[in-house]
């Protein structure tokens, strides 16, 4: 029977980390991908921050698809405010090519010691005797193997953590369903981002627009399933019918993306979760790179300690809870919080904000002055989201 | 009987009916979603959140 000290299950980024960092320590750790290709299919709008994600890797060319200097924002009646590179803060950045980026990063876990196995999916798990007995069927062919700590890494559709009990069911107000559309013969501006706003738009959600390359672009909406009338896929063909008649759609992305903040505790006996599993996604952008492959790097060294301390129990993992809870698990918190005050907000507020806003000068745009903009424009708006503005 | 059923030409296995469903009534087998009927109380959570409309309560 196959023994490691980890199995990792899933090798998106927050699992291909995982199991890099628990090699490095050098623990014997297997990490195991149920799709036949890594990396496909995305389920993701590839978006990152610049800063945050070069804290982790160095940018390389062949998985970076754009680079973003300026975000444009749209309401309802079609205000638009523009922000570049300085002041737009996290949405500034890159937007990848997954399909490479994620197998570049299962390849550093494999060139780290790690172990990889595709076409393999975890089908049972059942804990015994302080480990963990977990199924897997690789290629067809089914298996018991044994680890002292599993990672669970796999997905919004998570089955490790409903086997170890950790309850992450997500509400209709706690997730966004998305449809994404690759589109060409469409025109933008290679180094920007576009959102649209509003009900009218996405309720609960936003439309976006990606930049991939010069000649084809991430289109995508999310709308939250407790306000969405329709499916999402009929406000997104709506929008493009508008938009952009003359596109091509070239791929389809779908995907469920948490939006409940913070879960309570990511771990049990012998278990932790990492990324969209323990729901890691931003609430307010939905954005989930970083922060899964932060989850996943806190796991990894968590996992290590605990093999050196032969402690496998929950009360011992839950220096992993601490970890990325002090790392991202606040803004989690705050921007679940700032989203439910922005989900009241209804089209002719945002209306009424963005025309003031946008016949700003550009070059005076800052978040205090944006701040300050607002507070003349709609004092019962900004005391509502003081906390949010310091 | 009223049952869930799945339009797998429009499904585009997401998960994310599996991420809102209280009574562990579906799973994800690589692209094939499973529905266990036993277990499924047609609370239309599922049906509220998937993004392609694939989901819906039959005769």
């Amino acid at each position: 029977m196959m023994d490691y000290d980890v199995i990792v299950v899933g090798a998106g980024p927050g699992g291909s980390i995982a199991a890099k960092t628990c090699a490095e320590k050098g623990l014997d750790v297997l990490l195991i991908e149920k799709r036949q290709e890594i990396g496909v299919p995305v389920r993701c709008a590839e978006g990152v921050g610049r800063e945050d994600f070069e804290e982790f890797v160095k940018p390389d060319e062949r998985w970076i698809a754009s680079e973003i200097e300026n975000a444009e924002l749209c309401s309802p009646s079609e205000y638009k405010i523009k922000l570049s590179a300085d002041m737009a803060g996290n949405e500034v950045g890159y937007v990848l090519e997954r399909k490479i980026f994620d197998r570049y990063l299962a390849k550093l876990a494999s060139r780290a010691g790690a172990d990889v196995l595709t076409k393999t999916s975890a089908v049972s798990m059942k804990r015994e005797n302080g480990s963990v007995k977990l199924g897997i069927r690789s290629m067809g062919e089914f298996q018991e193997t044994s680890a002292r700590i599993v990672i669970g890494a796999d997905g919004v559709e998570s089955r490790v953590a409903k086997w170890a009990g950790i309850d992450t069911t997500l509400k209709l107000n706690e997730i966004e369903s998305c449809v994404q559309y690759l589109m060409t013969d469409i025109n933008f501006e290679p180094t920007t981002t576009y959102f649209w706003v509003g009900r009218k738009y996405a309720p609960g959600g936003y439309i976006w627009l990606f930049p991939k390359g010069e000649d084809a672009a991430n289109v995508g909406i999310g709308v939250m399933p407790s306000m969405a009338e329709k499916p999402a896929k009929q406000y997104l063909d709506e929008f493009i019918k508008e938009h952009f008649p003359e596109g091509e759609i070239v791929e389809v992305v779908v995907g469920g993306v948490p939006v409940k903040g913070a879960i309570e505790t990511a771990v049990a006996d012998n278990v932790m979760l990492v990324g969209d599993a323990a729901r890691h996604t931003d609430p307010i952008t939905g954005g989930g790179i970083i922060n899964a492959m932060r989850a996943g790097y806190h796991a990894g060294i968590t996992a290590s300690e605990a093999v050196e301390a032969g402690n496998y129990s929950a009360r011992f993992l839950r220096k992993y809870d601490e970890r990325w809870m002090n790392d991202f698990g606040k803004t989690l918190v705050r921007n679940r919080k700032l989203q439910e005050k922005m989900l009241k907000l209804d089209d002719s507020t945002f209306d009424k904000l963005f025309r003031g806003i946008g016949s700003m000068r550009i070059e005076d745009m800052s978040v205090k002055r944006l701040a300050l903009e607002l507070f003349k424009r709609e004092p019962k708006l900004l005391w509502d989201l003081r906390e949010f503005l310091v | 009987m009223k049952r869930l059923a799945v339009n797998r030409y429009r499904c585009g296995y997401c998960g994310a009916c599996i991420a809102v469903c209280k009574f562990n009534a579906n799973e994800l087998v690589e692209t094939y979603l499973e529905v266990y009927h036993d277990k499924c109380t047609l609370c239309m959570a599922c049906v509220k959140t998937c993004p392609m409309n694939a989901l819906e309560v039959v005769e």
